[in-house]
């Protein structure tokens, strides 16, 4: 039996907008990710040329080596528009508000070897400027790049980078109870401390790159590739012994965060290349490049870090592991 | 451990601009490439300070919970066919506008805020700027999605990117937004952040939603309310970096007043087409244009000169101009949309007899005088002939791309008219106001994409009205012509069960 409120029902006249039903290939409903996505940036008839870069429209396929047909055929496999974004970031929000009130409220990190909690300041804290750094590249994208499909999702990644940057400084500053001392040393380590000199190199060699689908692949396919198992696989496990699940609970955030950002950038890469020879050429040369330039950053890193030399056996690991998961997930072969 | 407590100020401080370093590896020049070709001098960019100290977190709990709510009306509205609740059918070409003229420009502020967020060499305005980007979209997607349901049922929507990209009115928008991303991140926000956001900002968003509410538009005006705690960031955003320019150093303080001045005018010319939204297209009005700007711009805008005057700021150039325009700004756009309803993607129509009371009320020393006659006799001209539409494309203005319907300063019966030349061609402008900018930047304005130009230079799909409009993508009867003949009129008849002429209305429209 069931029972039926009676409306009133007045047949709509179209059911989705025109440039939406034509990629649909009918006149259907169309998802809100659909209809706040679809050709949103325009595309011609513009009235100045930059004054800041003469050589291009303001919107310009051009400041990329890659080419696509339709820049469309980018999607973001969680479909996130603005809503869908904030709603899933309030939630993961919430949970990480909860993980730092029961160790603060529980005092674990006094439980938790000195060890540990050095090895937390020295190599992960620093790390809040490279997020930082991440922040302003997914902004240079956004600004820079082509199509409201990945220019929207890099705009959530900028925003989600300043995130983290922000929880590695509260976790900083839950280390000396607000002194602000770990952050200070960081930030020292991270400007004069051989360790993460290369790595800083690396960082601003990122903010002067100008293809930004090259610099897309450099931060988030193969830097994060690299980085984020190194510090939330490798050293996560490392610092256990010292401190239980502590740190886990305080970085459960960006692993959560990444897990779901792999999704993205993995199905990015797999539409560039699929689109041609060329775009598959040119992503395997920058992965390549990218990848060396990384390897020689990331390698002091993971020695402070894992013991000395232990670093270049756990990057070269973990290198191996990229190549596979890009050519798994996004169908790009590239020679170890 | 106990932790001690830090002060929001210094905490807030440890999580922005203690992220970023001074870079050693590569020149700073190099990181931020366009931090100084403006000319904008700043010597510490740590003496910014952000108003609001918002946090990632903070941001991402605050928004979602608006959004929830937002989501939970723009669906209840669906589903109950809400939009039949509105005032009348002529209120929903209001929305139109909003959706093909202000809902790009959205975009076009996440896209600007994202590159200024990029831009600027100092993190507290990296991020202040980098939350408006996300905010902006925020705004686009949502007037999609709250839009979206009147696309199903009324005319007009349907392709309003496309529209945005070529409609002859709608480059007025465009223009005004691509001279402001085209221009340095520091001119980008006193044009976007100061002169549109907190000058004119409750010229702009305010009457739309305004008007949302009085006419019983459930779905804009809970959108409405859900931007609003976003906007008033801006606007605030807005004075931060007009105050920031200013006390940086005093050489700053002739451009940032050219830049004033230039986006004054261009901000008010753009307001052109809400001045006619606010006396002619809403069924149920808030208030006239000239109050309007009594209120918001005279009252409140001469209080913030006032304010900023010790900064060696004055009131904008050309400002008298717009107090001598108020008592005639909307009549004559609207007659110029008279003139071209059949190439707009809204409908037009004569305003009612109450309306016209209204209007000789709100505007006793113009409307009777000046635009009654004109109405009128277009009347008699529809009741014997038909609706009168102007086939002759008319001149734009090279500046604000509006066609040259103002008048002089001084003289409401006599059209507006003055000319530059450059490189030995005559440029065209509506106004001083508007030929001033192109004097100061001609190689900027000569480039310009004039919408008529273009049809004649045949680039806009042939040279006859059927031509342009398919190139437009608007559907001739249904997208355009006057209200009394379109199917959004005989839909809402019927949807209404108003009249038994709706079946015969309906007939017309489709041509048959």
């Amino acid at each position: 039996m069931s029972i039926e409120i009676k409306t009133t029902s007045i047949e709509p006249l179209r059911h989705t907008f025109t440039n939406v039903a034509a990629r649909l290939g009918k006149d259907k409903p169309a998802s809100r990710y659909q209809e706040a996505t679809f050709d949103l940036q325009p595309t011609v008839n513009f009235h100045y040329r930059p004054t800041w870069d003469k050589d291009h429209e303001l919107y310009d396929q051009g400041r990329t080596a890659i080419k696509m047909e339709d820049w469309y055929s980018f999607r973001d496999p969680r479909q996130l528009y603005y809503g869908a974004w904030t709603m899933a970031r309030a939630k993961q929000q919430e949970v990480a508000e909860r993980n730092f009130a029961f160790v603060e409220r529980r005092n674990l990190l006094d439980s938790a070897k000195p060890e540990g909690r050095q090895l937390v300041a020295d190599v992960i804290v620093p790390l809040r400027h490279l997020e930082y750094a991440a922040n302003l590249n997914n902004c240079y994208i956004t600004g820079y790049g082509y199509g409201t499909a990945i220019t929207q999702a890099t705009s959530f990644n900028a925003i989600d980078r300043l995130g983290i940057a922000q929880y590695l400084t509260r976790l900083g500053l839950l280390l000396d109870g607000n002194s602000a001392e770990v952050l200070d040393a960081g930030k020292q380590a991270w400007l004069e401390a051989d360790y993460l000199q290369p790595l800083r190199e690396l960082t601003e060699q990122l903010l002067v790159t100008k293809d930004w689908f090259e610099l897309y692949v450099a931060q988030n396919i193969v830097l994060d590739g690299l980085l984020y198992p190194l510090i939330y696989e490798k050293v996560d496990a490392a610092l256990i012994p010292h401190a239980g699940s502590t740190f886990s609970m305080l970085m459960e955030f960006q692993n959560e965060w990444y897990g779901e950002n792999v999704r993205w950038v993995d199905a990015t890469l797999k539409t560039a290349a699929g689109e041609s020879d060329e775009n598959r050429e040119q992503l395997a040369q920058w992965i390549s490049d990218w990848t060396a330039r990384c390897r020689t950053a990331l390698i002091p890193l993971a020695d402070k870090a894992l013991g000395n030399g232990k670093g270049e056996a756990v990057i070269d690991e973990l290198i191996n592991d990229l190549q596979a998961r890009l050519e798994k997930k996004a169908g790009l072969a590239l020679a170890a | 451990m106990t932790a001690n407590k830090m002060n929001m100020r210094e905490k807030y401080q440890r999580m922005t601009r203690d992220l970023a370093w001074k870079p050693t590896y590569q020149k700073e020049d190099d990181v931020y490439p366009q931090a100084k070709y403006e000319g904008i001098i700043i010597h510490d960019w740590d003496k910014w300070e952000d108003p609001f100290r918002l946090t990632v977190d903070a941001y991402w709990k605050y928004q979602a919970e608006k959004e929830r709510k937002l989501y939970a009306i723009i669906e209840a509205f669906a589903q109950n066919n809400a939009q039949l609740n509105v005032t009348d059918a002529r209120y929903i070409n209001a929305l139109k506008l909003f959706l093909t003229g202000v809902t790009p420009l959205e975009y076009a502020a996440h896209r600007g805020f994202a590159m200024a967020g990029r831009n600027f060499p100092g993190a507290g305005a990296q991020v202040s700027s980098q939350f408006q980007s996300i905010d902006e979209l925020r705004h686009a997607q949502t007037q999609i999605h709250t839009i979206s349901h009147y696309n199903k049922y009324f005319n007009g929507f349907h392709d309003f990117n496309h529209m945005h990209q070529r409609v002859w009115y709608l480059s007025v928008p465009k223009s005004f937004f691509e001279d402001a991303m085209s221009a340095g991140p520091f001119e980008f926000v006193t044009a976007v952040s100061f002169s549109f956001e907190y000058v004119l900002t409750n010229l702009l968003f305010m009457p739309f939603m305004s008007g949302a509410a009085f006419n019983d538009d459930m779905a804009t005006v809970t959108f409405g309310f859900s931007a609003q705690s976003d906007e008033s960031r801006h606007m605030t955003l807005g004075l931060e970096i007009i105050k920031f320019m200013l006390e940086q150093d005093e050489r700053n303080v002739p451009i940032v007043q050219k830049w004033i001045d230039k986006w004054f005018w261009r901000g008010y010319r753009l307001l052109a087409l809400v001045s006619m939204m606010m006396d002619y297209m809403l069924p149920k009005r808030v208030m006239s244009w000239q109050e309007a700007w009594e209120m918001y711009f005279e009252q409140n805008g001469g209080a913030l000169f006032d304010d900023l005057a010790r900064y060696g700021i004055r009131m904008p150039k050309y400002w008298e101009v717009s107090v001598k325009e108020k008592s005639r700004l909307s009549h004559e756009v609207w007659s110029i949309f008279y003139n071209y309803g059949h190439a707009a993607a809204i409908h037009t129509w004569l305003p009612k007899a109450s309306e016209m009371d209204w209007l000789s009320e709100k505007y006793p020393e113009t409307f009777d005088k000046y635009y009654r006659p004109r109405f009128d006799h277009w009347a008699e001209h529809k009741e014997k002939n038909g609706r009168w539409y102007n086939n002759t494309l008319p001149m734009l203005c090279q500046c604000c791309q509006i066609p040259m319907g103002f008048t002089e300063p001084d003289d409401p019966t006599t059209i507006c008219y003055r000319e530059s030349e450059y490189n030995g061609v005559k440029y065209h402008f509506c106004s001083d106001g508007c030929k001033d900018i192109f004097d100061d930047e001609p190689e900027k304005y000569v480039q310009a994409w004039l919408p008529v130009h273009q049809i004649y230079q045949g680039n806009c799909g042939g040279a006859s009205v059927p031509e342009v409009l398919e190139w437009y993508h608007l559907k001739h009867g249904q997208d355009n012509l006057d209200y009394d003949d379109s199917q959004d009129k005989a839909n809402w008849n019927k949807w209404k069960g108003l009249t038994e002429e709706a079946a015969q209305v309906m007939k017309k429209a489709a041509n048959e």
